[in-house]
């Protein structure tokens, strides 16, 4: 599957772990901004530590539907993305904020240094947040974000893709990530996703179609579960950068 | 097996700073000060498109500041109190571009007899230390943060 010459894209390595290669060498940003001494151990209490609480007065009452937020409906396939907010033994983590931002359909941020050549959208914004439920479950409505060439490399360009900000519980269950689209081919030449070197912890960023949760007549849906660890393990090894 | 991270991307304004969020105090509140840095990158450039966390583990606490043209991020705050037999300290989480997981350092505050005490900071060695203790700076605090060039990251 991988390509495995390309030095953007390295082999799999199920060995390395299942976070992420801080220092991946495909990724050309990582170069100048990753700390390079090893990170010092603090003691466990801080993996007790408590994260804010975020209150409704957070959330508008559009946030979690991008599609609604404008006069008018952008353009674009609709889609519902939802799934649950678990912690690491399979519990649902209720009232947690949970805040994405995506490109366009075009592939276009609404960002003033995003300079790729596609149209902006007045009708899209590509801002939501919202809080999970009882159960952990949360849910958005967008559309789905078109790829994008990027400077990485020759002719890069990043997979389809929406990104996560997830708070949970505990200071260190905080997560940033992309959640993908399942079948997109960019996905195996992309560094950033397989800074990832583990196949299967690199499957847990790509949603599933879902047909149950497809509404006729009116959008595709997309399942997605987001588990948050504990930290404390996994970390990636730097000393051996 | 927990969903692995990934970068916030050089775009992440759209969604995580719609409104200013680096109010931790009041700014009307007399014992707020002003918590000034700087993010640099490994050839000590300002690093323009990160954003800071800043997390009160005592007063349960948040914000969050985007930089600037020239790696400036800054917060209100009013000194956090301590955990017990710890120094009053802020953590800090760094997303950027090129970091593919935000990093975790801290800021301890000058001149408070805790610092001598406290379990991590006394753990490090002197230079390592200075990283981490914010200087008064014409009555605000400053904090650099240097992201290859000796500010103290912690495992997370």
């Amino acid at each position: 599957m991988t390509a495995v010459e390309s030095p953007i894209v390295l082999p799999d390595d199920p060995d390395f772990g299942p976070e992420v290669q801080m220092d991946y060498p495909g990724y050309r940003s990582t170069r100048l901004r990753v700390p390079k001494r090893p990170l010092v151990t603090l003691p466990e209490e801080f993996h007790a530590l408590d994260g804010p609480v975020f209150g409704d007065d957070a959330i508008g009452e559009l946030d979690s539907d991008l599609t609604r937020q404008h006069d008018g409906g952008p353009l674009g396939e609709r889609i519902i993305v939802t799934g649950r907010l678990l912690d690491e033994d399979g519990r649902g983590i209720p009232n947690s904020l949970i805040e994405i931002w995506q490109a366009n359909a075009g592939g276009r941020y609404k960002h003033e240094v995003d300079q790729h050549p596609a149209p902006l959208d007045p009708n899209f914004s590509g801002a939501g947040r919202c809080l999970t439920d009882s159960d952990g479950r949360w849910q958005f409505v967008t559309i789905k974000p078109g790829a994008y060439p990027w400077g990485n490399h020759e002719n890069a360009w990043r997979p389809q893709h929406i990104h996560f900000s997830v708070f949970g519980r505990l200071f260190t269950e905080r997560l940033v990530t992309q959640m993908y689209f399942p079948g997109d081919p960019l996905l195996e030449l992309d560094p950033i996703a397989h800074a990832v070197r583990d196949p299967k912890s690199r499957e847990l960023m790509i949603a599933s179609f879902d047909i149950e949760t497809t509404q006729p007549e009116w959008a595709l849906a997309y399942k997605w579960d987001i588990v948050l660890g504990r930290g404390g393990a996994g970390t990636t090894p730097l000393e051996n950068a | 097996m927990n969903t692995p991270s990934q970068t916030v991307g050089p775009y992440y304004t759209i969604g995580l700073s719609r409104r200013p969020q680096n109010e931790l105090a009041e700014l009307n509140d007399p014992a707020a000060t002003r918590l000034i840095g700087h993010l640099l990158d490994g050839q000590d450039d300002p690093i323009a498109d990160g954003m800071i966390e800043a997390w009160d583990p005592a007063g349960g606490r948040w914000g969050r500041s985007g930089t600037d043209a020239e790696g400036r991020f800054s917060f209100v705050l009013t000194k956090p109190e301590a955990l017990p037999d710890e120094a009053p300290r802020l953590d800090l989480y760094v997303f950027a571009r090129g970091l593919l997981r935000h990093q975790l350092t801290r800021v301890y505050f000058p001149g408070e007899a805790a610092n001598e005490t406290d379990p991590v900071l006394s753990g490090l060695d002197e230079g390592d230390r200075a990283t981490l203790v914010a200087t008064e700076d014409g009555g605000a605090l400053r904090f650099d943060i240097r992201m290859q060039g000796g500010t103290v990251f912690f495992a997370h």
